[in-house]
């Protein structure tokens, strides 16, 4: 595996078996994902986007295949390490944000420094910067009803970014927001990976959102039907 | 040190999100309560009892009653067996003479303030050295019976329970009129449940000749009790068992041992109500935050932090619960002067009596019912797939 891969997809198979029948995801999924990369995947609902969202994430196992993160094997990994992988390596960004409505602003981005050894203060230290990033330093301890979808999704992102994970994966991060507030997310997704390296990977429905991302792959059915350059090494299975 | 820090911040949310479920936690903790008060009342109400008898009986006194008769009501000692007695070893004597005290115990009618409902009351004839072996009997209004008369003292609790025993009082029994003229206490034993009279005029007004029902003793400091028995073994004309006054009333409170019994077995049946309701109640809960578990979880935290969190939230509700259950019991029952029948047919009068050892009986069974209700809910929680939990994000 190349250094400058950050993931790399063997012969993936996902299936699930549904009474006595069994639905085959992917079969035979090769891809690799380099370093610094902006990844957009789409595909029409039921293509396997968030399904192989969840096997880079480390929430879903496949049933075939070998995926290595950072040339190491993370399939096959316990409940536990997974657990401890994903709080070292991932963060995480979703559609509807996924924040703690009883914290505030502040104490939900706090929430992945305390898988750390970081002292009170040293976290506190990070989620204020984090929170300066994203443009809510004023914002700190209010609390998630009392902000807008946009806001929501900033703090999102700054629990996502708190802990400096070396991969963002966002399942639609922009799918319950208008135009303008989308753009703005995906601008700040877009600075991230830019000034601070951050690889990302993102799925989304929105042609538009795909745009922000420096590489686009089309999901249907399972398999890859477009392969946008080379820096994205994907084969569709024979 | 992770652990922990993450087992508090899913406590701490769980029980910040405790408003969104506000009434089902609330059905919990009230079905905690309702447990353990039930279960307290019961406990306390046999442990009142309990201390109402055993607090009666004295290791230096002697007890004799008749061979084979379970109680003094069903026994009978003649005037020479007496004086034999009085023989025996090992029985201490004051400047009167020697401390024995020949008793009558007779039952008589007394109307229960409660209900309205005549009950039985011991009416308890002894001499002035029957005084001597209660050793905490005091007269708390007028003055001591005069012997040979139809004068009468109350106890306590008779005045508390029953209607027309106030001091002065005339009060009939069958043909036999006396008059009250004095209230003792005992320091809440079961004596207070009776009437004390002469024992001679009881000998007459119930035609019971020369004969008594029960003989009390005052033991010397060495004196012992197999050496008692030897005696009345070795004088034919004694048929009676001797065993020591605590011992008496140890065996008469066991034959109420059914209300702590009872108690528990009412409080079992309810107790699998109450955790019905709680694990619906955690159940609720954990359905309510399957997509914040699952986002804790896909961030990292450990599935045993999610166990821990929800546990702690269903031993939180249970226990509080079980503290409400207890301040309840306490404040409804706690020196609740009631009564009940004992052994010998009469009215005990005692008062609920909650212990800090009762509570923690209480608090136990709060626990188990939290721990029961949250654990599987918890169970269920973690050991979903995160990617099948989030299926039920918006």
């Amino acid at each position: 595996m190349s250094d400058e891969n950050l993931f790399e997809l063997k012969a993936v198979a996902k299936r699930f078996k549904k009474g006595k029948e069994t639905i085959s995801i992917f079969d035979d999924l090769n891809m690799t994902i380099k370093r610094g990369d902006f990844l957009a995947i789409m595909g029409p609902s039921g293509s396997g986007k968030t399904t192989l969202l969840n096997l880079l994430g480390g929430v879903d196992q496949p049933t075939g295949g070998e995926i290595s993160f950072d040339g190491a094997r993370i399939d096959g990994l316990s409940e536990g390490e997974l657990a401890k992988w994903r709080a070292n390596n991932i963060g995480f960004i979703f559609q509807f944000y996924n924040l703690m409505p009883m914290l505030n602003a502040a104490k939900n981005v706090e929430l992945p420094l305390l898988l750390t050894s970081l002292s009170s203060k040293q976290r506190q230290q990070r989620v204020d910067t984090a929170l300066q990033l994203v443009g809510l330093a004023d914002r700190a301890k209010h609390m998630p009803s009392e902000m807008s979808g946009g806001q929501l999704q900033r703090v999102a992102i700054a629990r996502a970014v708190v802990s400096d994970p070396k991969l963002l994966l966002c399942d639609e991060p922009t799918g319950d927001l208008d135009r303008q507030t989308a753009d703005e997310i995906l601008e700040m997704l877009q600075l991230l990976n830019r000034e601070f390296g951050k690889t990302i990977i993102m799925v989304t429905h929105d042609p538009a959102a795909a745009r922000y991302a420096s590489h686009t792959l089309h999901l249907d059915k399972g398999q890859f039907v477009d392969k946008e350059d080379d820096d994205v090494l994907q084969e569709k299975s024979a | 040190m992770s652990l922990l820090a993450q087992s508090s911040a899913v406590i701490g949310m769980n029980i910040k999100s405790l408003p969104r479920r506000l009434w089902m936690s609330l059905a919990m903790v009230l079905a905690s309560a309702v447990v353990v008060a039930v279960l307290l009342a019961f406990l306390a109400m046999a442990k009142g009892f309990e201390a109402t008898l055993q607090s009666a009986g004295q290791e230096d006194v002697a007890f004799f009653i008749r061979t084979g008769s379970a109680a003094e009501l069903n026994s009978s000692v003649m005037k020479e067996q007496v004086d034999l007695l009085r023989e025996a070893p090992g029985i201490a004597s004051n400047e009167n003479g020697k401390l024995v005290s020949p008793e009558l115990y007779v039952i008589v009618d007394g109307t229960k303030k409660s209900s309205g409902t005549d009950a039985n009351i011991p009416l308890r004839g002894m001499e002035p050295q029957g005084l001597a072996l209660r050793h905490n009997f005091k007269l708390v209004q007028g003055r001591l019976f005069t012997p040979g008369t139809d004068e009468l003292i109350v106890g306590e609790g008779v005045l508390r329970q029953f209607e027309g025993f106030e001091l002065g009082n005339e009060v009939r029994f069958g043909k036999n009129r006396w008059t009250v003229v004095g209230v003792f206490s005992t320091g809440g034993n079961v004596f207070e449940s009776e009437l004390w009279a002469d024992a001679k005029v009881i000998q007459t007004l119930y035609n019971r000749g020369s004969s008594y029902q029960s003989v009390r003793a005052k033991l010397t400091a060495d004196a012992k009790l197999e050496d008692i028995q030897a005696y009345i073994k070795n004088e034919p004309r004694l048929n009676q068992e001797v065993q020591t006054e605590a011992n008496y009333f140890a065996v008469q409170g066991e034959g109420l041992s059914y209300m702590a019994i009872f108690g528990r077995v009412i409080s079992a049946v309810m107790a699998l109500g109450a955790l019905a309701g709680a694990l619906n109640t955690m159940y609720t809960s954990v359905s309510d935050r399957a997509k914040e578990i699952a986002t804790l979880r896909a961030i990292g935290f450990s599935n045993l932090s999610a166990f821990i969190g929800t546990m702690a939230e269903a031993l939180v509700l249970a226990l509080l619960g079980g503290f409400l259950g207890a301040l309840a019991a306490f404040l409804l029952f706690d020196g609740l002067s009631t009564s009940t029948l004992s052994g010998s047919f009469t009215q005990v009068v005692f008062s609920f009596e909650m212990s800090g050892q009762l509570v923690m009986q209480g608090i136990w069974l709060a626990l188990i019912i939290g721990f029961i209700s949250g654990f599987f809910p918890a169970w269920r929680a973690t050991s979903v797939p995160v990617a099948v939990a989030f299926q039920s994000r918006g």
